[in-house]
């Protein structure tokens, strides 16, 4: 038998490794789909018989403490806040509600092109942190990325549907604009300048969507009749969803629960 | 066949070469550890210039190319001493496989920023950086005056063969590696890593054992094999802290400095258990004749 030699199998290695990673490549890359909206009809709605959705989002169980951010590693971010700056991954509001949970209707809307506001929706980084922390943006609304801050900062949208960008965004540098094609709820913005720097947004085909506050209430308000899934996501706790119907001019509720 | 003479020179170069290739797998490890990666979102330029503000995630992210362009050069230097002194015709082709090996470091690592960190790249670009540490000390093994003056060769016992087995070491070495790499791009779960673990520390133990029990009288391979189960053993600690500490820092707010510690380390010390499984695979080659 011929026996192994040293030069060749050593050589052989690098070419065994790529071999197995060129394999492992195919179906690699970022996904984008996009849906035609073209084709789909104008969104209809009565004003007559629309209705709303409203309920809260409660939070059961021992608040966690979020723990203060390092910002040592840039002097200029750490200057800027009184009172050093905490994560924001849970917030538990006073009346035992969660706040930066998106709600949105989810399915049960006829197949239609929404309008889409002129305004953009707005993404501020102030203090190496940004805000707001989670928003919601309709497919096609321009989406406008500002840096208040005295330092660079890399903007790293995180999207999995839509196509994923890196932009770096020096101080004082123009608003970048971007926008967003494809329906993705949610997907994480984020600074590896500033690693502890995160955003979420969500993506919607239509206008109802809420993202829960200070109170943890939301509303969704113009929707047409009908049977509707809400579902509530949230960046930590994940996803919940419940069904509820609409009835002509009236208002449908529905609850939340999230727990540590 | 010219007999190559002892170049002082090359060799301290090439001892340089390797340290400075271990540096900068630290730093590699570093913007990793730290989710650095794309904190600099251009490249070649560096947020549109050679020297852009050292702050926050981009001192790891530049740090970590300026180092790669120095060994860069360095490796420039070394191919070119090489061909200048060497003698050995496979010393010249090994200066050039060093040389590309580098220039293909540095495009997969520029192609893993443009790209946004897709798994595959960023595998291949740790996995490549280990096999070029290797290289280097390989090369500073061959350069050596010790390697040049001869070996003291032993006869391989039937019962104990150890020239196949200690290659199988180092390719489970690597492919270990490579399982570390694709895990910390988040290609797989660390568990495939961590079950390859045992594996590789139960293969180097038998190729160790295997010198320790039967060519201990060379002192070449003994050396080898104890410096090879040392490096394996502190491996193992530092693969089981660097995952404590990623389980116990899970929630917090990123990068917990212990767990980048540990982490880097494992990265380091990975690259040293690959150079020590792949020299000690050179020195059997070298020391041990087949009957």
């Amino acid at each position: 038998m011929r026996k192994l030699t040293l030069k060749r199998p050593l050589a052989l290695l690098p070419l065994a490794l790529f071999l197995v990673l060129l394999l492992a490549a195919c179906g690699g890359g970022p996904k984008t789909e996009t849906q035609p909206q073209a084709s789909l009809p104008e969104a209809q709605v009565d004003p007559a018989t629309a209705g709303s959705v409203t309920g809260k989002v409660l939070f059961t169980g021992t608040a966690p403490v979020m723990p203060v951010i390092d910002m040592s590693s840039n002097p200029q971010c750490e200057r800027q806040h009184k009172t050093p700056a905490k994560a924001e991954t849970v917030i538990v509001n006073s009346n035992g509600t969660l706040r930066n949970v998106y709600v949105w209707i989810k399915s049960g809307l006829a197949p239609a092109k929404w309008p889409t506001p002129t305004e953009p929706a707005k993404l501020d980084q102030n203090g190496c942190m940004y805000a707001p922390r989670v928003q919601g943006v309709m497919e096609d609304q321009a989406f406008e990325i500002l840096n208040s801050d005295p330092v660079n900062h890399n903007v790293h949208a995180e999207c999995e549907r839509n196509a994923a960008w890196n932009e770096s965004q020096p101080p004082r540098a123009e608003h970048k604009f971007k926008k967003f094609a494809s329906e993705e709820v949610l997907f994480p913005v984020t600074c590896s300048v500033h690693p502890w720097m995160r955003a979420y947004v969500g993506v919607s085909p239509h206008p109802f969507f809420f993202v829960t506050g200070d109170d943890g209430t939301f509303v969704l308000k113009g929707v047409p009749p009908g049977t509707y899934t809400i579902e509530a996501v949230h960046e930590k706790y994940g996803r919940k969803e419940g069904k509820v119907t609409v009835a002509p001019s009236g208002t449908a509720s529905i609850e939340f629960s999230y727990g540590s | 066949m010219a007999v190559n003479t002892y170049n002082r020179g090359l060799h301290r170069w090439s001892l340089v070469l390797a340290f400075c290739t271990l540096l900068l797998v630290v730093a590699g490890g570093m913007v990793t550890s730290r989710d650095a990666g794309l904190s600099v979102p251009d490249w070649p330029l560096s947020y549109g210039k050679l020297m852009p503000p050292m702050e926050g995630g981009i001192f790891y992210e530049h740090g970590h190319r300026m180092i790669a362009t120095t060994v860069g050069m360095f490796t420039i230097v070394s191919l070119v001493w090489i061909w200048i002194v060497e003698k050995r015709q496979w010393m010249k082709w090994l200066g050039v496989a060093a040389l590309v090996a580098v220039i293909t470091q540095g495009v997969l690592g520029g192609l893993t920023v443009l790209l946004l960190l897709p798994w595959w790249i960023s595998s291949s670009h740790a996995s490549l950086a280990q096999l070029f540490f290797s290289t280097t000390v390989a090369i500073a093994l061959f350069t050596s005056d010790w390697w040049l003056r001869g070996a003291k060769t032993v006869t391989e016992k039937a019962t104990a063969p150890i020239r196949g087995i200690s290659l199988v070491a180092s390719i489970c070495v690597l492919c270990q590696l490579a399982l570390g790499a694709a895990a910390r791009h988040k290609a797989i779960g660390s568990i495939y890593h961590i079950c390859g673990s045992p594996i590789v520390t139960s293969v180097i133990l038998w190729v160790v054992l295997r010198v320790l029990l039967h060519y201990a009288d060379n002192r070449e391979l003994r050396l080898g094999a104890l410096t090879l189960i040392t490096i394996t053993f502190c491996q193992v600690f530092l693969g089981i802290a660097a995952y404590m500490t990623r389980i116990a820092y899970a929630d917090s707010v990123q990068p917990m400095p212990l767990m980048v510690t540990f982490t880097v380390f494992h990265v380091a010390v990975g690259a040293l258990t690959m150079a020590a499984s792949v020299s000690l695979a050179i020195l059997v080659r070298r020391n041990v004749e087949t009957a």
